[in-house]
């Protein structure tokens, strides 16, 4: 089990190098779902099949489509290919590499200072998250409700295409 | 049977969040950013999941939930964002928006 | 009667209140009613109050009015302090104020700050009468620094003119160094007595300070600075000759009566302490002994005519120290008296000669008045009949007589001093006379615009006919003895005392100076009438000597190289104000540092996450580092 979670994990390491390097979003995109899915596979390696499920639901599933069709909705062409080309350049990388680097020198510091265990927990399935989340963590079930009802109403108030309102005075400024 | 330390999960975590945390600094496509988001909080949900299988509640579970939903909503909002800086600005260039400066 | 003794500072100053509050409002006769009559009520009060001390000069009336302020151990009140001394000075500034007052109702008519003149003449007159009625030395403070704001006012009075405002300005300054002299004295005499009521420091004064002290020499030289700034006396002489900046009425009642006698009083007042310091007050006879020569030798080579009575009366006021310094004090209050009426009826026709001849100040482009002007005339040479002390008919030779006696024959004279005040007198009678033959004698070479009117006449009249008869209360030995004035004094001021066996030889005294008058009257005239071809020569030939004596030996040069020059220098430096530098460097370094950080706010949105991850893993290498 432990050699699907070593494979697993350096796939998604791997496949996430690759989404931050394209050019090209819709390449990207493919990327992150490799990813997703390759982190699905660690969690239900970790004992988590319900969460492996959602996030292949989920995320692979839904926000990574909600992206791809902002994209095509967008009718963004090649020349993106060739901004992103001009903006991704190879020094544009060092500085938030090392800050980075530090960051995450420091936390795997912070990691390494706590109390050495083994991953051995049998796992855990849906119903006892189901249990969980309908009994102590009710709250925040509601929670995510109205996040969720507040995230639909913004998204689609703020997707509308208004016609821009511009006062005539201004209009000739505007041409 | 399983014998993965929990450092290994941890630190599978905390790199994928660096990754994100790369990406999102030099990428100047607002899309780009907002992919680089969905990768950080994906890696810090998964920080969560592997505290919850090391003892063993669902708690750590939980709160992926909690996390998972928020990042639908939050690209949902962001992308509807998105699509109205597109419509002002004719671009998606991040640094176009910098009426903010001073 | 005794009870209205508060009424005498209130009632000028009430005056000065309406007229500074009503101003503009008021018409010019209601302004003059109101600025003449309060002094005029003033006076006649104090003369009623006069009397009483005409039949028995031993009284003291006192009157509280309220307590000032209690810190600490100090707690002066607002209290008044008539005994015969002060009796003196408020009849002479209430009756010759009084005078003066009806003299500008007609010659300030035609300006147009009248109500304001007025206001400031009582205001002045109140602050003098404060200044002498106090019974401790805060109040009198109080009174010495209102009368010297008032001098700034009334000398700057025409202030649209830029050399007036200087004058004022001059005069202020250099009245304040004495004033801080004084002021560090008082406080010595608080620290040593621990009052300051002036009765309580006379008596106790022997005990707490022994002859020829320190601390009682130190205050005592304090005091005499305070009073050399008042007075114009030397080194602080300087200001009197430019305060003629201001109207005539102002020269008279305040540089020649009133406020320049201001320290006479204070030196007379606090006599016990010069008398346990011996060595101040022979400074204070030394200092009366040169300044009147100087200033007679000054006065001597003037072209204006009220500079010559500018000098004249430092002369006349060094007479008065020369008499405190040799412990003649009733002398020294009665030549005050007496110099007050010559003095005011100088300057007064003075001014009116100035404004009938359209205000030309040059005595050399004067002349033939006689005839023009008889009551200014006849009246201008009284008085300077009296300042030449002319023998037995002025009042004048009977005051200065009686300094020039005791200035050798008292305790404390010597005959340095009497050969000062002799060379001083015959000096004063040349250039007394100069100033008459060049005003009113002669060829007219600027005529009279029109004549004058009787309110300047009536009480030129009066304070001529005071400077013939005013004399006649104090006769010396050989002319019949009488001591009125000198009894009257007694209960106040110690009495003087002369050198054994020298009374004999008065007569010989009298009979030089008489004839030193006389002597210098007809080199005036030699000069001046009849040859004034010989004076022309002579003057050319001692050009040097004349220019300096014309500047005031130089006194202002001198004082603008020792202490203006640097001042001037210092400032230019300091232009730019060093110690501001600090503060604009503290605005021009916030400065920096906000256009720095503003410069972080760029908008750009990378910028602003990098700055998040630049905070986290600050906090995060802090809480590594302190755990």
């Amino acid at each position: 089990m432990e050699l699907t979670f070593y494979i697993a994990s350096a796939i998604a390491v791997l496949s996430t190098i690759m989404v931050i390097t394209r050019y090209n979003m819709v390449h990207a995109l493919i990327y992150l779902i490799i990813s997703f899915l390759a982190i699905a596979i660690v969690l239900f390696v970790l004992g988590a099949p319900f969460i492996a499920a959602l996030e292949v639901i989920i995320y692979a599933g839904a926000i990574v489509v909600l992206i791809i069709f902002v994209i095509m909705m967008l009718n963004l062409r090649d020349e993106t290919v060739e901004q992103e080309r001009s903006w991704l350049t190879k020094d544009i990388f060092i500085f938030p590499a090392i800050l980075s680097a530090i960051l995450l020198a420091e936390v795997i510091y912070i990691i390494s200072l706590g109390e050495h265990t083994m991953l051995d927990q049998p796992s855990i399935d849906s119903s006892a998250v189901g249990m969980s989340l309908y009994g102590p963590y009710v709250i925040g079930v509601e929670l995510c409700g109205i996040l969720l009802m507040s995230g639909i109403v913004g998204a689609y108030h703020l997707g509308r295409q208004k016609k821009k309102i511009v006062h005539r005075f201004l209009e000739h400024a505007e041409q | 049977m399983k014998a993965i330390p929990v450092e290994a999960g941890l630190i599978l975590a905390g790199v994928l969040f660096m990754l994100g945390l790369i990406s999102v600094l030099i990428r100047r496509n607002i899309i780009f950013m907002l992919i680089s988001v969905e990768i950080m909080l994906n890696a810090a949900g998964l920080a969560f999941i592997v505290a919850g299988a090391r003892w063993g509640q669902p708690d750590g579970q939980v709160m992926f939930i909690f996390i998972l939903t928020m990042a639908a909503a939050e690209v949902s909002v962001g992308l509807a964002l998105i699509l109205q800086l597109y419509h002002q600005l004719q671009t998606l260039d991040g640094d176009a928006a910098n009426k903010m400066k001073g | 009667m005794e009870d209205f003794l508060w009424l005498v500072p209130a009632l000028p100053l009430a005056g000065a209140l309406i007229l500074i509050v009503a101003s503009g409002k008021l018409s010019k006769s209601v302004s003059g009613f109101i600025g003449a009559g309060s002094v005029g009520l003033s006076a006649v009060i104090s003369i009623i109050l006069g009397f009483r001390f005409l039949e028995d000069s031993t009284i003291v009336i006192k009157q509280h009015l309220w307590s000032w302020f209690d810190v600490a151990d100090l707690a002066p009140d607002f209290a008044l302090h008539l005994d015969a001394l002060s009796m003196v000075f408020i009849f002479v500034i209430t009756f010759v104020g009084f005078l003066i007052h009806l003299y500008s109702i007609e010659f300030m008519h035609d300006d147009e700050g009248f109500t304001r003149f007025f206001a400031y003449l009582n205001l002045f007159v109140c602050s003098m009468l404060i200044l002498v009625l106090a019974d401790n030395l805060v109040l009198m403070y109080l009174g010495w620094e209102g009368v010297g704001l008032c001098s700034y006012l009334l000398i700057g009075f025409w202030y649209k003119e830029e050399k007036n405002g200087y004058a004022a300005r001059k005069a202020f300054i250099i009245t304040r160094v004495g004033d801080t002299a004084m002021a560090i004295g008082l406080f010595m005499l608080f620290q040593t007595f621990g009052t300051l009521t002036i009765q309580e420091i006379l008596n106790q004064a022997p005990q707490a300070l022994p002859m020829d002290s320190e601390t009682g020499t130190i205050i005592a030289f304090l005091l005499l600075g305070g009073a050399v700034g008042k007075s114009a006396q030397l080194p602080l002489q300087t200001w009197l000759p430019d305060a003629m900046a201001g109207p005539s009425p102002v020269s008279a009642l305040i540089h020649a009566a009133t406020m320049v006698t201001a320290g006479v009083y204070l030196i007379t007042r606090t006599y016990a302490i010069f008398e346990l310091a011996p060595l101040a007050q022979q400074w204070v006879g030394i200092i009366g002994a040169t300044t009147l020569l100087i200033a007679g030798f000054s006065a001597l080579t003037q072209n204006d005519l009220k500079r010559v009575l500018a000098y004249s009366t430092i002369s006349q006021i060094g007479y008065m120290f020369l008499a405190l310094g040799v412990g003649a004090y009733s002398a020294a209050i009665f030549h005050f008296m007496i110099h007050a009426f010559f003095k005011a009826l100088l300057f007064l026709g003075a001014g009116a000669v100035i404004m009938v001849l359209h205000h030309e100040h040059d005595m050399f482009k004067m002349g033939g008045l006689q005839k023009k002007l008889p009551v200014i005339f006849w009246t201008f040479l009284i008085g300077s009949g009296s300042l030449a002390a002319l023998p037995f008919i002025t009042a004048g030779f009977y005051s200065k007589d009686q300094i020039l006696w005791l200035s050798l024959a008292g305790e404390k004279g010597n005959i340095w001093f009497f050969l000062a005040a002799l060379t001083g007198a015959f000096v004063t009678a040349i250039y007394t006379f100069r100033m008459v033959f060049l005003t009113f004698y002669g060829e007219e070479k600027t005529h009279v615009s029109h004549p004058v009117g009787s309110l300047i006449s009536i009480p030129l009249i009066v304070l001529g006919v005071l400077s013939l008869i005013g004399g006649f209360i104090e006769l010396p030995h050989t002319l019949g003895h009488l001591q009125l004035f000198t009894d009257y004094m007694a209960p106040v001021v110690p009495a003087n005392v002369l050198t054994s066996g020298i009374e004999s030889s008065e007569w010989l005294i009298q009979l030089s100076a008489t004839a030193l008058c006389i002597l210098g009257v007809g080199i005036a005239y030699f000069f001046y009438m009849k040859r004034s071809d010989i004076r022309a020569e002579l003057k050319r030939s001692m050009i040097v000597t004349n220019r300096f004596w014309y500047s005031g030996w130089g006194f202002d040069q001198l004082y603008d190289l020792i202490f203006v020059r640097p001042y001037v220098f210092i400032s230019t430096i300091n232009k730019n104000d060093i110690v501001d530098a600090f503060y604009a460097g503290i605005v021009s370094v916030s400065n920096f540092f906000h256009d720095a950080f503003a410069r972080t706010q760029n908008g750009v949105m990378r910028w602003y996450i990098m700055g998040i991850v630049v905070g986290a893993i600050f906090v995060l290498s802090i809480g590594l580092l302190f755990n």
